[in-house]
């Protein structure tokens, strides 16, 4: 049966160049056509990859992390394009080749064993390519890398990072606690005194970093459920309210990266932005002082209004505050 | 000793005396109060073509308003309600229910039976989902549900929607689902007892054994969901905390537990579709299907580990490591036997002899659709990657090229193949191409680009978005492409309306079909068959015309020899 098959196969390819030589010179004009499309489409992807990467790959280019993702991306994509042009090629190869007009009797088959034991290991083989790229790539994804020399001096008590996410081999890090509410994120960084969060460096919206310093965050939501996504420095982690997610990035480019929240939240969902603003580590000192003191001068003025405004119970909440 | 033997004339046979027979209702009564598989079957299509119309209707109106960057038109709690109607219209109101529609007519017909196995129950089952989808729309008149199809906890807690619509989605929720469970018990009871005699497990139509898979993975998943909704329905109104993360509770069940029943939902909307292009594929190929039973075994393997693979909707959710290997592996696994499928269909199409009428377009149609989102399925189960991808716009594309493949091309299949056994009368080719075409082109120019949309960083849900790169541009052409779309479906309704009245006679068997639902009339009488055929093989009908032919044959050389 497999041989007989087998026979037949070849004897159709082997027909099909004479068959439209001969008896179709419109055909086989149209053929020519499609295949200077086909190579010209090839040509300007191999040629203009470039143009082509925003188009067809995630972004990329702020984080290590990221990178490897969109590098592992690039290799399920050229898979997936061999797997589609085979398949859709057959496809169309068929449907061109067996309509009515050329093929008025069809062959009576039921079946091929072999065929289909082939076909069934083929699509296994392709799917185990591609899980051992993934296990390849996915430490370069999932594991911070220490900090370089040129980041932020990480051997202060605050960036000795217990318990949690993924740390970098040497266990230094600058943590952050990322905390999403309807609708802003709010940005906690590490200090001294780890038993006390209230007189830690806060920060809405934009995050700032210094560069070359290996940054892991405890993603953490006070409300409904949120999405942690900076495109640029690898991918979403969902805030869960009663969870803490840990992701990481560690940035080479100063520069603004921005991003926003990915989990419907609610109406403004589409307004929860989230920015990340690389600097130098010396920027990023100077930035870091200049926060904390505004920050302890704002609660000294905050302790020393709040007895002319008023006894406890008219005591302002922060949602009245707002504008 | 004389025995009395029984002559032919003196055997017992039994007597039914009717004392009283009901006339047989008229008009819209006759709607109202049918229990025939067949009325019941078209009530389910018209309903849930309505639906489809209006889902249509959402999404044009969200597309219109993601027409422009950082556009007005829409209100944002009106776009969260859109996208919320649109998903769950699409998914419980339509898909589902269409794809039992279709059970109801040709499950009974195709198997040789006379009517499903409990009709009252089936009747039933319709005026449900008639409820539930009236009962959700009419939230619109006060507070349409804002939390999207999923519903996640605690958006949808009464803390961040006090509002009813989501107790409108709940009751959809339930109404639906026991519409669908009692229906999915009355497919497995037929299926089960009332085939046709000789129709043995390996005759039994594909389409009739995606059904049987359908109420298997409909009788396993809902029980989940249906728990799920109730939880949530006593967390809003009776103190409870099942997801209450300050008082213990967990939002992350809502979610296990919604895709624990949502990812089968998948399977439960394309394995009938799949099993309508195994019906088509074969008929205008002219050609036995190609590995009937990997194609029969194919559908039970991938019902099963589509049980195994919801977590893969939760890649970005705090979960262990452990866990994402594992729903990584088992949906890599799912691809086989979906790959295994789709060759199959190939290779009966390979040296057919092909005539495209409208069936086959929109069944090749569908194989080049399902193709490309069973591909980026990949990109999806690879969580990495996933990291990236999920909740923007790729997995929009994504989810579209599996369902509007999966199942609204085969949809489509299937009405332009059954219409004729419907009615009795022929649907209009030209139209019927003229809308495949404009259908093709139309999901092509909408989905395509939104791959793209979601690599360049567009959050799906969202009410608007700045104009950054070409953001506005890819959104504009997505936006071009869903009237497209929307253009040839109205071609399609056009055509059904002009046929039902106008269409040229299609008598018993237009298509010299395979399966038993051609045996009969066209439309097939209350009782569907007078006599029930022995099933030989899968395709009996080809038996029967063998067996006509050759009768004629003897009968022609005999005639001679007589003179």
């Amino acid at each position: 049966m497999m041989s007989r098959l087998g026979t037949e196969i070849r004897r159709s390819v082997d027909t099909l160049p004479t068959v439209v030589k001969t008896d179709h010179p419109f055909s086989s004009r149209r053929r020519a056509f499609a295949l200077a499309l086909a190579t010209a489409l090839a040509g300007a992807l191999f040629l203009a990859p470039s143009a082509f990467a925003d188009f067809l790959v995630p972004e990329s280019g702020g984080s290590p992390n990221a990178d490897q993702i969109s590098d592992l991306y690039t290799w399920v994509l050229v898979v997936a394009a061999i797997v589609f042009v085979g398949v859709e090629g057959a496809l169309i190869w068929c449907i061109v080749k067996y309509r009515r007009k050329k093929n008025p009797v069809a062959d009576q088959i039921h079946g091929n064993t072999n065929l289909e034991i082939g076909w069934t290991v083929g699509a296994a083989v392709v799917l185990v390519i591609l899980g051992v790229i993934t296990f390849v790539m996915l430490p370069g994804i999932r594991n911070p890398p220490n900090s370089s020399a040129a980041g932020l001096d990480l051997s202060g008590p605050q960036y000795a990072v217990k318990g949690g996410g993924k740390q970098p081999p040497n266990g230094r890090s600058l943590n952050i606690q990322v905390n999403g509410q309807q609708y802003v994120w709010r940005f906690t960084y590490p200090d001294n005194t780890p038993n006390n969060t209230f007189d830690n460096v806060f920060a809405y919206e934009q995050m700032v970093v210094p560069t070359d310093t290996t940054v892991t965050l405890n993603i953490k939501s006070q409300d409904v459920a949120h999405s942690w996504w900076i495109p640029e420095l690898g991918g979403k982690f969902d805030a869960i309210p009663g969870y803490t997610n840990y992701t990481w990035f560690k940035i080479s480019k100063p520069g603004v990266y921005k991003g926003q929240c990915a989990e419907l939240c609610g109406r403004n969902h589409a307004n929860m932005v989230a920015e990340v603003r690389a600097v130098t580590p010396a920027q990023y000192r100077v930035w870091y002082a200049a926060k904390a003191t505004m920050i302890k001068a704002a609660n000294a003025a905050a302790a020393k209004a709040r007895p002319t405004i008023g006894t406890p119970q008219s005591e302002a909440t922060p949602a009245d505050v707002t504008p | 000793m004389a025995t009395p033997q029984l002559t032919s004339t003196q055997t017992a046979v039994p007597q039914i005396v009717a004392h009283e027979v009901p006339t047989p209702q008229t008009g819209w009564m006759a709607w109202l109060t049918t229990t025939d598989h067949k009325k019941i079957g078209i009530l389910y299509m018209v309903t849930t073509f309505v639906f489809f119309m209006m889902g249509g209707i959402e999404a044009l109106l969200m597309r219109l308003q993601l027409s422009a960057a950082d556009n007005t038109l829409l209100t944002p709690g009106t776009y969260n309600a859109l996208f919320t109607m649109h998903g769950t219209t699409m998914i419980f109101l339509f898909v589902v229910p269409m794809m039992a529609g279709f059970g109801n007519y040709f499950v009974p017909l195709m198997i040789g039976a006379r009517d499903m196995a409990f009709p009252k129950l089936n009747a039933l089952s319709y005026w449900l989902l008639l409820s539930g989808g009236l009962v959700f729309y009419g939230s619109v008149f006060f507070n349409p549900p804002e939390c999207g199809w999923t519903c996640y906890a605690p958006l949808s807690e009464t803390a961040f929607s006090p509002t009813g619509g989501v107790d409108a989605w709940i009751f959809l929720i339930h109404l639906t689902g026991l519409s669908s469970l009692v229906g999915a018990v009355n497919f497995y009871a037929t299926i089960v007892n009332m085939r046709a005699p000789g129709m043995g497990w390996g005759r039994l139509p594909l389409f009739v054994w995606t059904m049987l898979v359908y109420a298997v993975l409909l009788i396993l998943a809902l029980p989940v969901i249906a728990g799920a909704v109730t939880l949530l329905l006593t967390d809003r109104h009776f103190g409870t905390h099942f997801y209450d993360p300050s008082s213990g509770g967990s939002p992350l069940l809502w979610q296990h537990l919604f895709w624990f029943f949502g990812h089968p939902e998948v399977y439960i909307m394309v394995l009938p579709g799949f099993g309508i292009i195994s019906e088509v594929i074969p008929v205008f190929a002219r050609k036995p299907i190609f590995g009937y039973k990997a194609i029969a075994a194919a559908t039970v393997v991938i019902a099963f580990l589509g049980l195994l693979v919801w977590a893969h909707h939760m890649f970005a959710t705090p979960s262990p490591f452990i866990v994402l290997v594992f729903f990584m592996l088992g949906s890599f696994l799912i691809a086989v036997p979906t790959g295994v499928k789709m060759f199959n269909w190939i290779a009966t199409m390979w040296r057919g002899s092909i005539e495209f009428k409208t069936p086959m377009l929109f069944a090749v149609g569908f194989l080049g659709i399902f193709l490309i989102g069973g591909i980026t399925g990949i990109f999806l189960a690879v969580f990495p990657v996933d990291w990236q991808l999920t909740d923007t716009y790729f997995v929009v594309a994504h989810l579209h090229y599996v369902l509007m493949g999966g199942a609204v091309f085969a949809i489509f299949a299937g009405i332009y193949y059954w219409f004729p056994k419907i009615t009795g009368k022929m649907l209009s080719e030209g139209l019927g191409k003229a809308s495949f075409y404009t259908m093709f082109i139309g999901f092509n120019v909408t989905f395509l680009i939104q791959h793209t949309i979601g690599l360049d960083g567009m959050p799906r849900r969202i009410y608007e978005y700045p104009d950054v790169g070409h953001l506005e541009l890819y959104n504009q052409i997505s936006t071009v492409g869903s009237f497209i779309l929307a253009i040839g479906i109205l071609l399609t309704v056009i055509n059904v309306i002009r046929s039902v009245k106008k269409g040229p006679v299609a008598g018993p068997d237009p298509w010299e079909g395979n399966t038993l639902e051609w045996f009969t009339t066209s439309p097939p009488p209350v009782n569907n068959f007078d006599v029930v055929p022995r099933v030989r093989s899968v395709e009996p009908m080809k038996d029967i015309r063998a067996q006509i032919e050759r009768a004629e044959q003897e009968r022609a050389e005999r005639e001679p020899a007589s003179v």
